[in-house]
């Protein structure tokens, strides 16, 4: 038995650094380094622990959409332990929204060949969370999301799903797409010798007409949504600071109560 | 006039506050029809109608219960044909903005997400957005399609605006792949007693500097003073002194309460993420250096093992 898991990254800029917009509305990539969203690590770290727990021949697929510079998010996954990544890179797909990136992926997943999608619970600059549910109603196949703990044995997926108002099992036959959180469990570092080796894994890129798609299916002008307007948030006014001098709760309550919280 | 399909959160027919507060939102838009699935389901309407429900459409099946998200995207897409609305609004919680996307996607519509306003456009609904950990707003819109819209908790005031809210049985055929993932069992999370963290008028939060998850009682008897929700930084989560499902922050929860106290937190930017868009912000930390004093209305500079116990002691002297 084989089992063929594709796992999905996402190139982002780092949430630490100064983040902006473009000109033309779309996020600004070249002022912030970019690197490997770290919720998607999770997911690449679950595939490595299915691969690990498994008597298959496990083969893991690291793909991502993105620009040039999107090829150093697949080097870290393939440098924790994936065998072989995918980078779809075209001018076209610049500023192409969430369902534009739900329908590049599906399109190459599809042509990658897969038994297992594994996502991570969103990425750290668009944040929505959406991609992992798109993909399911893309590809036709059962959506098992928002994974705490997942098992994969005999062709099911298993998993623990913590909501708000109850934690939930569930429970999939493959193939299906499944999303982990950041509660799944610590993602590893790169070691040295997977770092060397990483160099040698294989990097296959894919443009627009490889996955048969038109220009005007992606991209600013393919995008179902538009934003009109972006503006940075006024900083906060600086506020009070006191030091305790053993009055600090009191003179807390104080301010509380004179803004009618108490 | 034109209708606005509102998919209805509930318990067993007891409507959740953030669905009221989209009913605010849905009437700037047109008419909010309510679509209301699962056990309990025909018990929402009397909120509903007090709240702008023109119309209230209901579906019980046990799909909804005993399998994740499609049955509810069968529903709302079949609800979507039937009323053929101008914009279909969805709680912005993990499941809402999954059938969400679903439901966008079958109706060949864009989707917004986690928007914290809303307003009617001449070119449809025009959604407000806060980016990229709360450095920016964003106005959008949905450029073809029905505008799918999911929208954060505390994001309008909940309104009394009595309408019909006329019941009406919903037909749903559910598809193929309605099936696919299979809810095996269910814990139901013990209540706290406490306000739900995304919708409440007070947050308080601890972090790292709480040092223990015994040392959380201070903490929760600060929030007990001020009828508070409890919330927690992602370290203090990590090293296990309190579960997940508080986590304020990027990976958490997102709150924007009236008032927002930290304690013991350093203010990270994955903490600012979920937390910034507070109307006032305070914080207790011993460092004075400590990020999150660019950002509070009033901050206090000292041990919280000192601060907090006297400001909740401070506060039921006051209430008396």
């Amino acid at each position: 038995m084989s089992l063929r898991i594709v796992v999905t990254v996402k190139y982002v800029p780092d949430a630490t650094g100064d983040r902006h917009f473009a000109d033309d509305l779309t996020v600004d990539r070249d002022d912030v380094d970019g690197l490997l969203s770290e919720l998607d690590e999770y997911a690449v770290e679950q595939a490595l622990q299915i691969s690990e727990n498994s008597d298959d021949d496990v083969e893991i697929t690291v793909l991502t959409v993105g620009p040039e510079d999107a090829k150093d998010a697949l080097r870290k996954a393939l440098s924790m332990g994936a065998d072989k990544a995918i980078h779809v890179e075209d001018d076209d797909l610049h500023g192409t929204d969430a369902i534009g990136t739900s329908l590049v992926l599906a399109k190459a997943i599809e042509k990658a060949g897969y038994d297992l999608v594994l996502c991570g619970m969103a990425s750290t600059d668009g944040v929505m969370g959406v991609v992992p549910a798109l993909l399911a109603e893309r590809l036709g196949v059962p959506q098992v999301t928002l994974l705490s703990e997942v098992a994969v044995q005999d062709g099911t997926v298993t998993g623990r799903r913590d909501g708000d108002a109850a934690s939930e099992q569930l429970q999939a036959s493959l193939p299906a797409v499944v999303s982990v959180t950041d509660q799944s469990g610590e993602a590893r570092y790169p070691s040295f010798k997977g770092i060397m080796a990483a160099k040698k894994k294989p990097v296959q890129s894919w443009d627009l007409s490889d996955l048969d798609l038109e220009a005007d299916e992606v991209g600013l002008a393919g995008a179902w949504t538009k934003v009109e307007a972006a503006t940075e948030r006024p900083a906060r006014s600086a506020g009070t600071i006191v030091k305790d001098e053993g009055e600090g709760g009191k003179q807390l309550a104080a301010f509380l109560a004179s803004q009618k919280f108490i | 006039m034109a209708e606005v399909l509102v998919y209805v959160d509930h318990a067993d027919g007891a409507v959740r506050k953030p669905t009221l507060e989209l009913l605010t939102l849905a009437r700037r838009i047109g008419e909010p029809v309510a679509v209301a699935l699962g056990n309990g389901a025909a018990d929402t309407a009397g909120v509903l109608a007090e709240h702008g429900a023109v119309k209230v459409l209901t579906h019980e099946a046990a799909e909804y219960a005993d399998y994740l998200v499609v049955p509810k995207v069968d529903a709302l897409q079949a609800a979507a044909a039937q009323v053929s609305p101008v914009a279909v609004l969805v709680p912005s919680s993990a499941e809402g903005k999954e059938i969400a996307a679903r439901l966008a996607l079958r109706l060949g519509s864009g989707i917004l997400t986690d928007a914290v306003d809303l307003e009617a456009g001449d070119e449809g609904p025009v959604a407000t957005q806060s980016v990229f950990a709360a450095a920016y707003t964003t106005r959008s819109r949905v450029s073809r399609g029905t505008p799918v819209i999911t929208v954060k908790p505390n994001s309008a005031a909940v309104e009394p605006a009595p309408a019909a809210g006329a019941v009406e049985a919903l037909s749903v055929t559910f598809s193929d792949k309605a099936r696919g993932t299979q809810v095996v069992s269910r814990t139901p999370r013990e209540s706290t007693g406490r306000p739900e963290l995304t919708e409440a008028a007070i947050v308080v939060s601890g972090g790292r500097g709480v040092n223990g998850a015994e040392n959380f009682a201070l903490i929760e008897a600060l929030a007990d003073s001020l009828g508070a929700a409890v919330g927690a930084s992602r370290a203090a989560v990590d090293a296990g002194w309190y579960p997940h499902t508080n986590q304020v922050g990027q990976t958490g929860k997102s709150v924007s309460p009236q008032l927002y106290i930290a304690s013991g937190i350093s203010g990270a930017i994955q903490h600012r993420a979920g937390m910034q868009t507070s109307k006032t912000i305070v914080a207790v930390n011993k460092d004075a250096e400590a990020p999150i004093f660019d950002l509070v209305d009033y901050g206090v500079v000292g041990d919280l093992f000192d601060v907090v116990p006297q400001l909740t002691e401070e506060i039921n002297t006051r209430k008396g």
